[in-house]
């Protein structure tokens, strides 16, 4: 560090491990600091109380069994999306097409349900839905998997713009398969005769993707932390030179690991054709393919974090339709407290992770720095030997 | 374990916070009647607009407490707004768009103690339900009436030497080629045709409600191509805007678009909802029986025309007050097979698909005593004229 550079007014330091009581004061602090924030703007846009604004958004999202149900199974589904791309999220492989990929397995479990209502027993259909719904979305995957592998094109791109592929492809089928003609909608497939409809658990319509969100959350869990794929995806996620040099067939994995991030997209678009919406639109997905990018990463790839961070986006967002409707104010507002909240969370995060130091403090600060450096280089070349055990670390 | 204890104690923080507030006062309906209102959009849709002032003021007249539901896509989402509304002890529910219908009908299956009004649907009459009902107005008519505005309009421009009589070509910007829409231009282009016997006209389709970049371009499109006067079936404000921009004039749908196009609006039909609103939730105070299919007209004061804009042609208002009249007494009407013909012959008999089933299969006879009985009390309220009448070109029918 050279002494007679001119200090700036602050510094921003890579932390070390924060105690727990200090992260989670900090998420406390963030939290606060939003409720009161979203109180002012609220008092001064529409002079309600944010008291109340606060309770309605409760009410909203638990206020009657019903509501719990929906808050349930939304955050059912938006937690199935975000386990599915954790896997390649983990192998730094940014899959930010889990919007495409849901909405290519929806399109295949319609197409099953439309094309074949009259013709072939329900059972057979509903065989067939699974089987070509997870096939799909694994499709959908595998295009932008492959070519990363054999090309190493930028997955980001390759996803987002398959994203709109699929929509298109959507679009395109519901012309084609619109009820009445001309009015661009298809409307509850197989009303009458429920041919492709799911079976609802114990005659509860919400139970079915509650129960496969748990079961995968739990298989992820394990498949990530104690089988030989998960250990090979953390490997590739830390380096790739890494992965090559314990051979590891790096193709392959990526590959592999991208499929079935797509295949479990496409259960996801099976339940909401054949057991949430019984029809087909291109809104179906509703953006959740890229929240559950944030909902993976605020649970920083931890499936029963994502639990917890799943809930946390449906709260807020049946909360803040709430708003809309008991204070009579438009959706933007409720949306804007959202936003809000939602800012301060993961702005936190920001601040768990590194401290900003002011310039009286600079000597200190210098000392800060240059242990901070010496760390983190040290715990890169522990990353480069086994990426493994940042995990047990994070346990501790 | 860490980031769990932390993420839950936030958690409970938030929601030991929201619980904190105290309830909100009700503002208590002298009614027995608690109505609610699902819509597609907010108040943003001049179609939806037109429902939610229609509902608040009949909800204020007859002190009933109402509840809205808005940004309702046309899915799931439309059942388990009304599943809500009836847990929020709604007794009177309505939504108003097209697509909503099937979830209307899941939801008047789950709740038959329950009434379920909706607009635009065209299944009440066949789905069986004693509590789910369709609504929609002759609107056709209103269209008709535009029309004539339209048309005189027209002439004032072939008088003033502007364009020739050859050039009265009109635009019409449409949603999706559905007998609603179909219904809509061709009433409005044989308004036109019966004061300005040249005119012709252009229509393209955007394949959405609301999608005001695409009604836009709809309509600049149609102004390349000569149009002269420019009409819409879309409810954004795209196309309006179009036109002030290129000083066409316009005729706007359900609302007047006169302050953001002072110089170019001429008039706007619309329906509105307030007298079936009335009489829907008076049926459900009273416990009589709402109609399954109900038509608002004319002279129910359902079809309504706005207020003139500044640039109409002189005698317009007596134009209009005059083709009411004759419309209203039954001695005009909009679909007389005399006025019009398809692929060069006069129509003396149709088939329509009243009953909507997937193949669409004609089911009635709707040409009666020489006119098409369009939304006839024996059919349904929704539309179903859906013919391409002679004259009207269509751009493109992708939608």
């Amino acid at each position: 560090m050279e002494n007679k550079r001119r200090e700036p007014l602050f510094h921003i330091v890579k932390r070390d491990t924060l105690p727990a009581w200090q992260s989670v004061g900090i998420r406390i602090i963030a939290i606060l600091i939003a409720l009161v924030v979203c109180a002012i703007l609220t008092t001064a846009l529409t002079g309600d109380n944010p008291f109340d604004v606060y309770y309605t958004m409760f009410q909203g999202a638990f206020g009657t069994e019903r509501k719990t149900w929906f808050t349930l199974r939304d955050l059912s589904i938006l937690l199935l999306i975000s386990l599915a791309l954790t896997p390649a999220f983990k192998m730094c492989f940014w899959n930010i097409g889990g919007e495409g990929q849901v909405l290519a397995g929806a399109l295949a479990a319609a197409a099953c349900m439309i094309c074949l209502e009259d013709k072939i027993p329900d059972p057979v259909i509903v065989l067939l839905m699974i089987v070509t719904s997870i096939f799909a979305g694994a499709f959908w995957a595998f295009i932008p998997a492959i070519c990363k592998a054999v090309w190493n094109t930028n997955e980001t791109l390759s996803t987002l713009m398959m994203n709109y592929i699929a929509t298109q492809l959507v679009a395109f089928f519901i012309i084609k398969w619109e009820v009445p003609k001309g009015s661009g909608k298809i409307g509850m497939i197989c009303q009458d005769s429920h041919v492709g409809w799911l079976v609802d658990p114990m005659g509860n319509k919400f139970l079915l993707s509650i129960i496969v969100a748990a079961v995968i959350t739990v298989i992820m869990y394990i498949y990530l932390k104690y089988t030989k794929h998960g250990y090979e995806i953390a490997v590739l996620g830390g380096s790739v030179q890494t992965a090559r040099y314990a051979g590891i067939k790096v193709g392959k994995v990526i590959v592999r690991t991208v499929c079935l991030s797509g295949a479990l997209c496409g259960v996801v678009g099976l339940l909401l054709v054949g057991s949430v919406n019984h029809t087909l639109t291109t809104t179906i997905v509703g953006g959740q393919g890229f929240t559950a990018v944030m909902v993976s990463w605020l649970a920083q790839f931890n499936p029963f974090v994502m639990v917890l961070t799943s809930l946390l986006i449906i709260f807020l967002d049946r909360g803040a339709s709430a708003i809309a409707t008991s204070f009579g104010v438009n959706e933007s507002f409720s949306d804007m407290i959202t936003g809000i909240i939602l800012f301060f969370i993961i702005g936190c995060e920001f601040f768990i992770r590194y401290k900003v130091i002011f310039k009286k403090n600079s000597a200190e600060a210098t000392v800060n720095t240059a242990k901070a450096e010496a760390k983190e280089n040290s715990t890169e070349k522990i990353k480069d030997k086994a990426t493994a055990n940042e995990e047990k670390e994070d346990e501790e | 374990m860490k980031k769990l204890v932390s993420i839950l104690m936030v958690l409970v923080l938030v929601l030991s916070m929201a619980a904190c507030g105290k309830k909100d006062d009700n503002k208590a309906g002298s009614s027995k009647v608690k109505a609610g209102f699902i819509c597609l959009h907010d108040e943003n849709s001049t179609y939806d607009k037109n429902f939610i002032d229609a509902a608040k003021q009949a909800c204020e007249e007859m002190g009933i407490e109402a509840v809205f539901k808005t940004n309702v896509p046309e899915g799931q989402e439309c059942l388990e707004a009304a599943e809500e509304l009836v847990d929020d002890g709604c007794n009177f529910i309505f939504a108003d768009s097209f697509g909503h219908e099937d979830y209307m009908i899941e939801a008047a299956k789950e709740f038959p103690e329950v009434q379920f009004c909706h607009a635009t649907g065209t299944q009440a009459h066949t789905a069986g339900l004693d509590n789910f009902h369709n609504a929609f107005a002759s609107i056709y008519e209103g269209r008709y009436l535009a029309g004539i505005v339209a048309g005189l309009k027209l002439n004032e421009m072939i008088e003033n030497g502007e364009i020739t009589a050859d050039q009265a070509k009109v635009g019409y910007v449409g949603a999706f080629t559905y007998a609603e829409v179909v219904s809509g231009y061709t009433s409005f282009f044989l308004g036109i045709r019966s004061v300005c016997p040249s005119a012709t006209m252009e229509v393209t389709f955007t394949g959405s409600w609301y999608d005001e970049t695409a009604e836009k371009e709809g309509a600049n499109k149609l102004i390349e191509n000569g149009c002269v006067l420019i009409s819409q079936h879309a409810d954004s404000m795209g196309a309006p805007t179009a036109c002030e921009t290129a000083g066409v004039p316009n005729v706007s749908y359900n609302g007047s678009t006169d302050s953001a196009c002072p110089n170019t609006f001429l008039v706007s039909s619309r329906i509105d909802w307030a007298p079936y609103f009335k009489y829907a939730m008076g049926c459900v105070e009273s416990g009589s029986p709402i109609d399954t299919d109900w038509t608002g007209t004319l002279q129910s004061g359902s079809v309504v025309l706005s207020y003139y804009g500044n640039s109409v042609a002189e005698g317009t208002e007596e134009a209009v007050e005059a083709a009411k009249a004759d419309l209203e007494s039954g001695k005009i009407h909009v679909f007389d097979t005399a006025t019009f013909t398809v692929d060069g012959k006069k129509l003396d008999s149709y088939q329509a698909d009243v009953d909507s089933d997937a193949a669409y299969t004609p089911d009635h006879e709707v040409i009666v005593d020489g006119y098409f009985d369009e939304s006839g009390k024996d059919f349904r309220s929704a539309p179903y004229f859906d013919l391409n009448i002679d004259g009207i070109t269509l751009l493109d029918t992708a939608f």
